[in-house]
């Protein structure tokens, strides 16, 4: 079998969740193997129709435990991979996944290999592609356990709906959690999540202060459905919050467009935005690094374009 | 406090990279190494968390003999003595293999707080800290940003898609540090002085008892197969007109190229 976990939290199963589960399909059509998913914690039961539609043969839901806990988390989804001698284990790249999935990892003695952004099957094996050294380097990984295992940079796999079984399975995970989640709140609720977003408007040093990204660049954003992201150097001076940080040490982002306002385009600000498929970069010099990889740059005062753009984008809607 | 800080030392991110005959490596003539940034709060959180409560900060790497030079780092810093798992059997680990020779460190000095960086930059893996705690048996708070200690209770905000989380759980556990934990502090002319005169004890596998096949790349559980360079992303179109102009090319980009519009 091949075991997709899915990540959802009180029946709001994650963008990322759905791409994994395409990529476990089509996994499992070229290796002739069936589709499980397996999905816990309050909210499970809620999502099982939407899992089906990406072609599991069989899901696996569990609405415990009652909240995140990475040990428990890990329980469950290797007691499932064992018993249904799951050959590879796929996870959405979310905050919750990267945190239990190597537990799970050490559970199945198995090899897992993080933020993977493509997949291969090599003589009936598979082998998974990873951006290394802020994407300086893309490695090809291959296992030595007989099970293998990987968590999926989200919005790099495409969604596929397709057939499966559908078959329910239910199940619990019970025990003593060593650690667990307390407390969950959500901020930024009706926003779009950078990771999960498909537009990211972001600022730089360039954009001068923190009124900019509040409202200039969020009206943006707004009018685009997009997410609002910055360099460090904005994240540095106070402008924005660090969750909002992309590059390096902040989040790994593959939308299918960035705009990069006064951002210069270091190296570091590239690891984390450098697989997006269109950047359209606005900078006043002409020589700024960013403009080595833009599919579309601009060379001017972003101050003057972007009133521009946003009255063009109402134009156009 | 018995506190323990596990650090990797990686190149620097500056670091031009140049792939190696084999294919699978990377040249490493020339390059700057580094305490992995993350790695740097897991560091300033070990000595200020020593500094409020009392006790000792042991710090811990596995690597090759360069590697000593970020365990001094670390003792400038403030940790108080410092262990370096060095053999070429340790070599080519991956992060299974690096976890199971860095949980026998934990199982055999048994402290009371453990930090981890949440990613060791370069390979990324962001799955040693959590590894370990697996493998000895314990909880662990990721990619942590706020960390109250209270009796033997720990509690740790991490971020979410969306949010916050705080995520609680008992003595001894692992915290794996995310940027924003604090703000690490410069070793200064004193501690580096200092730091010479700490001690730094060497171990090897069977130390560990640990044999030689279950460590670095026998005991990995992944290998890299090659290492390639990305595609070069081909720059596109770059224009210089005024705004009104430019504001109607990206509306016609995101309408016709990208098809977002
Ligand atoms: C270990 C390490 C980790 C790092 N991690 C990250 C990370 O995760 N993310 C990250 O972003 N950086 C990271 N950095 C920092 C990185 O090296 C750069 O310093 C940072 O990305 C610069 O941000 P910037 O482009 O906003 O600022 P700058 O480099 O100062 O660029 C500002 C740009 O704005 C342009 N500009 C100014 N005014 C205007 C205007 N009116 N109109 C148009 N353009 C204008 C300028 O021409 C310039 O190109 C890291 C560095 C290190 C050493
Ligand atoms: N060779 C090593 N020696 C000591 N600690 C390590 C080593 N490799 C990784 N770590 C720790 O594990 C964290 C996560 O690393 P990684 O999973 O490789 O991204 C790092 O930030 C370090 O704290």
């Amino acid at each position: 079998m091949i075991l997709v976990f899915a990540d959802q939290r009180d029946g709001n199963l994650k963008k990322a969740s759905k791409e994994a589960i395409s990529e476990g399909k089509r996994l499992a059509t070229s290796l002739s193997d069936s589709l499980g998913v397996v999905v816990l914690g309050s909210g499970a039961k809620g999502v099982v129709d939407e899992i089906k539609k990406y072609g599991a043969d069989k899901v696996f839901v569990s609405e415990t435990p009652d909240a995140y806990s990475p040990d428990l988390y890990a329980e469950g989804v290797a007691k499932i991979a064992k018993e249904n001698d799951a050959k590879v284990v796929l996870f959405p790249g979310t905050s919750m996944c990267v945190d239990f999935a190597p537990r799970v990892s050490a559970k199945l003695e198995a090899g897992l290999v993080t933020d993977i952004t493509a997949t291969e099957v090599k003589d009936g094996k598979l082998v998974v592609k990873k951006p290394v050294y802020s994407g300086k380097a893309i490695a090809t990984v291959d296992y030595k356990s007989d099970i293998a295992m990987a968590t999926l940079r989200p919005n790099v796999f495409e969604l596929a709906e397709s057939n499966g079984a559908g078959e329910v399975v239910e199940f619990s995970v019970d025990g003593e959690a060593k650690a667990k989640a307390i407390k969950v709140e959500l901020k930024e609720a009706g926003k779009v999540e950078l990771t999960e977003a498909s537009i990211i408007v972001s600022g730089g040093r360039g954009v001068k202060g923190p009124e900019y990204f509040q409202n200039e660049l969020q009206q943006l954003a707004d009018l685009l459905g997009a997410a609002v992201g910055a360099s460090r150097a904005a994240v540095d001076a106070g402008w924005i919050d660090h969750s909002h940080q992309v590059g390096q040490t902040g989040k790994v982002v593959s939308p299918k467009v960035y705009m990069a306002f006064g951002i210069s385009g270091a190296i570091q600000h590239l690891a984390g935005m450098g697989t997006s498929q269109y950047i359209i970069a606005v900078n006043k010099d002409p020589d700024a690094p960013i403009f080595n990889v833009a599919s579309l740059g601009v060379v001017a005062d972003l101050f003057k374009v972007v009133p521009a753009l946003i009255e063009e984008i109402k134009k156009a809607k | 406090m018995n506190i323990m800080v596990f650090i990797k030392q990686v190149p620097d991110t500056e670091t031009k990279i140049k792939i190696a005959d084999d294919g699978k490596s990377i040249v490493e003539d020339g390059i700057n190494w580094i305490v992995s940034p993350y790695d740097e709060f897991a560091i300033e959180e070990a000595v200020k968390t020593k500094e409020n409560l009392g006790g000792e900060v042991t710090v811990v790497t596995m690597g090759p003999k360069r590697a000593e030079s970020a365990l001094r780092t670390a003792l400038a810093m403030g940790c108080d003595k410092a262990i370096h798992l060095e053999d070429d059997a340790f070599e080519g680990a991956d992060a299974y293999s690096t976890a199971k020779a860095l949980a026998k460190v934990i199982e055999k000095h048994n402290p009371d707080l453990i930090f981890f960086g949440k990613q060791g930059v370069g390979n990324d893996n962001t799955q040693v800290g959590q590894l370990v705690a697996e493998m000895v048996g314990i909880g662990h708070i990721g990619t942590c940003i706020k960390l109250e200690i209270d009796g033997d209770t720990i509690r740790g905000e991490r971020e979410i898609e969306g949010g916050r989380e705080t995520v609680e759980t008992k003595l001894p556990a692992i915290v794996t540090a995310q940027r924003g934990l604090n703000e690490p502090r410069y070793p200064n002319l004193r501690g580096i002085m200092k730091a010479k005169k700490k001690p730094l004890e060497k171990l090897t596998p069977a130390d560990l008892g640990l044999s030689a096949d279950e460590v670095g790349l026998a005991g990995a559980k992944t290998v890299y197969l090659s290492l390639e360079l990305p595609p070069a992303r081909q720059a596109g179109k770059k224009i210089e007109v005024e705004p009104e102009v430019a504001a109607k090319e990206i509306v016609e980009f995101l309408k016709n190229e990208a098809k977002v519009l």
